[in-house]
């Protein structure tokens, strides 16, 4: 009987300096997949490695074996001992397996849930493994596609991946809602910090044409704008790069405002009334609030993002059990072809044993029936082909439609005997 | 025959405002494409009836209030489907159809035939007259919407609650440019309407301008989109300001076609129109 197996450990059951050792690279995963090839244990294998994962799928005959293979493989490609991460190990089989799969794909297991890269790189994980290591077989590949129909069902059926979870993340957002495109749109950054070059990140891959950084100190201002390939100004200069600007991020440790509503008020005109939005990240804040206030002026600070993060979080969750159930329902659909798979090897020698009988006969009764033409030949091939296929043809139907039922097994041990499958009696006749 | 066409487009426009709200709501490309086609239909039957009419009449067929709220809802129709080719814009749809199923329902319930037309109506300077001023009310129509749909947008995003309109309408910006757009093309219609009932005027009734009701308010209106044009070009208005004054043009438009041809107006309304008895 054959199973299927994963083994791995995510960002919940291992910390990041675990996950690390199997970190996300091509040289440890064509390891794996070679390793896996060459293991006679191991029918088809799959290996996924990212920031935050490590799986090895697989199909075995002797699962009790292969897993420990695989775990002494996860030792030397990590180069740690298997005491050390063993306890941070998951091990599905079967059906679970199947849904486990499932769900990395679709997103349900992720940090960020419904987070959209992670279909990508299983795809190349898979593309890996099927096209150029060929490690994977029937089965798997069949596992796979199931997965990633289920990934995309997910994406159109729920509403999972739609809004964002990151507060830079949602200040991107809200700046395609204020402008039509952020390409060749200014940004200014003031003071420094991992969330405010998060968001300056973000928005320079929408296409933001132009940065420029201002700080207290200016050597600070000179090195994250050369981060950005950006333009240091000096602190003084604010005022007057703000009638250029379309997107000011804010975070500096300043005690007082360092945006204030006059200063704002002062570019109105000089702007002709652009739309100005401030993402204001430092506490205490940097931007006056009542800047809001004024025409075409946008200001959101942390908390105001934090809320529509939170807001989104409780809506993908709401999402997740949508999800949880097309994954039940793709799961269940691929038990079944999973059970049909199990009675193919019967079918298969039953097609090959009635051939090999027609055929014997077919030369034995040749030698009697003496010169025949090429028609009356061809007649005789197709009466035989005929006769054996219709002879066949019902214990096939019956045995498919018990594929997945409970008397399976009594079926094919029978159909095995009566037609004799397994040549057992050989001798005897 | 003409009526057919008529309950065709009135049909058409139903479904497709029923489509439209449907997209809204569940925002699928498909129900979107669905929807389009069926008013680009009703748009090609509503043409049918127009020419039709034409025909009969002898004069573009808005001499009643029946006939100028059919004419109004085939203007918004086709400055809507001219605005997707340039703007792309899908959820406009949901706005507009139903102002254009509005109209049309209105009109079809108003009772009563075409009025006999009065022969001094069927000269070229009196149809170009009425139509380019409708096509002018059609694109006003546009800009009015995108003014509504840029409030409600921007009321969500400055109060920083963010609910279900926020993620199916577009960036401020887009409505911001539909509505500069629409209010740009449409004012040359307005003029030209303006000044080819000048001249209809004077060919027919001898004076180019006789501070009638309705040509005093028409002026008011021309007046009002002429001072929102100019701010919007020379003083960079944008945003929110523009959209409520756009939105106030609009009412004075409706108001002077209403008010205009029903309650006021001397010689451009709609009974005296028809019997020709007040030229």
């Amino acid at each position: 009987m054959t199973v299927i197996i994963d083994i791995g450990m995510n960002h919940m059951s291992a910390p990041v300096e675990l996950r690390e050792c199997f970190a996300n690279d091509a040289g440890k995963m064509g390891i794996a997949l070679g390793y896996m090839r060459e293991s006679e244990l191991i029918k088809e294998g799959l290996f996924i490695s990212t920031c935050n994962r490590v799986e090895a799928l697989f199909t075995t005959d002797y699962p009790e074996e292969a897993r420990k293979t695989v775990i002494s493989m996860f030792s030397t490609m990590g180069g740690v001992s298997e005491d050390s991460f063993i306890s941070n190990l998951y091990i599905f089989e079967d059906m679970e397996a199947v849904s486990h799969i499932f769900r990395v794909a679709s997103s349900l297991d992720s940090m960020v849930l419904g987070e959209p890269q992670i279909l990508g790189q299983i795809k190349d994980a898979y593309h890996r493994a099927s096209a150029t290591e060929k490690t994977t077989g029937v089965i798997l590949n069949r596992l796979m596609h199931r997965a990633f129909h289920a990934a995309k069902r997910v994406k159109t059926e729920t509403g999972i991946s739609e809004s964002a979870v990151s507060v830079s993340y949602a200040a991107v957002e809200l700046a395609k809602k204020i402008f039509y495109g952020l390409e060749g749109k200014q940004v200014l950054l003031i003071g420094a910090g991992e969330m405010a070059e998060l968001a300056a990140r973000h928005l320079i891959g929408q296409g933001v044409e132009s940065l420029f950084v201002a700080n207290r100190s200016f050597d600070k201002a000179m090195q994250v704008a050369d981060l950005f390939h950006g333009k240091a100004i000096l602190f003084e200069e604010i005022g007057h790069y703000l009638i250029g600007t379309d997107i000011v991020i804010t975070s500096t440790g300043s005690k007082e405002y360092i945006i204030t509503h006059d200063l704002v008020r002062k570019s109105l005109r000089e702007r002709r009334n652009r739309p100005l939005f401030f993402i204001d990240i430092a506490v205490p804040r940097d931007v006056e609030p009542s800047v809001n206030n004024l025409e075409n002026i946008y200001v959101y600070d942390i908390d105001d993002l934090m809320t529509i993060v939170e807001e989104n979080s409780a809506q993908r969750k709401d999402e997740a059990i949508k999800a949880e159930r097309i994954i039940q329902e793709e799961s269940i659909r691929f038990e079944k072809w999973l059970k049909t798979l199990e009675v193919v090897p019967t079918i298969v020698a039953l097609k090959e044993r009635t051939e090999a009988l027609r055929k014997a006969e077919m030369e034995r009764s040749l030698s009697v029936l003496g010169q025949l033409t090429e028609s009356q030949l061809q007649a005789v091939e197709a009466l035989t082909v005929s006769l054996a296929d219709k002879i066949i043809n019902d214990p096939i139907l019956i045995l498919k439609s018990k594929a997945g039922r409970a008397g399976r097994d009594i079926f094919l041990d029978v159909a095995r005997r009566l037609f004799n499958l397994d040549m057992e009696n050989q001798k005897r006749s | 025959m003409a009526n057919m066409f008529f309950t065709i487009a009135l049909f058409l426009v139903l479904l497709s405002t029923s489509g439209f709200i449907v997209y809204i709501i569940k925002q699928q490309k498909k129900i979107f494409l669905l929807s389009f086609m069926t008013l680009s239909a009703c748009f090609i039957f509503h043409t049918l009836f127009l020419v039709n009419q034409y025909y009969t009449l002898g004069v573009a067929p808005v001499i009643s209030l029946k006939s100028s709220l059919s004419f109004f809802a085939w203007c918004i129709t086709g400055a809507y489907l001219c605005f997707h080719v340039r703007f792309r814009l899908m959820v406009l749809g949901s706005f507009v159809t139903p102002i254009a199923a509005a109209l049309m329902i209105i009109s079809s319930t108003i009772q009563g035939l075409e009025p006999t037309v009065n022969p001094i109506l069927k000269t070229p300077w009196f149809t170009a007259h009425v139509v380019t001023i409708f096509i002018g009310n059609g694109i006003f129509a546009i800009s009015f919407t995108a003014a509504v749909m840029y409030l409600i947008q921007e009321g969500q995003i400055k109060r920083k609650t963010l609910g279900s309109f926020y993620k199916r309408l577009p960036s401020l910006e887009t409505l911001d440019s539909i509505n500069h757009h629409s209010i740009m093309y449409g004012f040359p219609f307005l003029t030209i309407g303006i000044i080819a009932g000048a001249i209809y005027a004077q060919n027919a009734l001898g004076s180019y301008w006789r501070w009638d009701p309705k040509e005093v308010w028409t002026l008011i209106t021309w007046l009002a989109y002429a001072m929102l044009l100019h701010e919007r070009l020379a003083v960079g208005w944008r945003g929110r300001r523009a959209a409520l004054m756009s939105i106030l043009c609009f009412l004075i438009l409706i108001f002077t076609f209403l008010g205009g041809s029903i309650w006021l107006s001397d010689y451009h309304s709609f009974r005296n129109l028809g019997l020709g008895a007040g030229l």
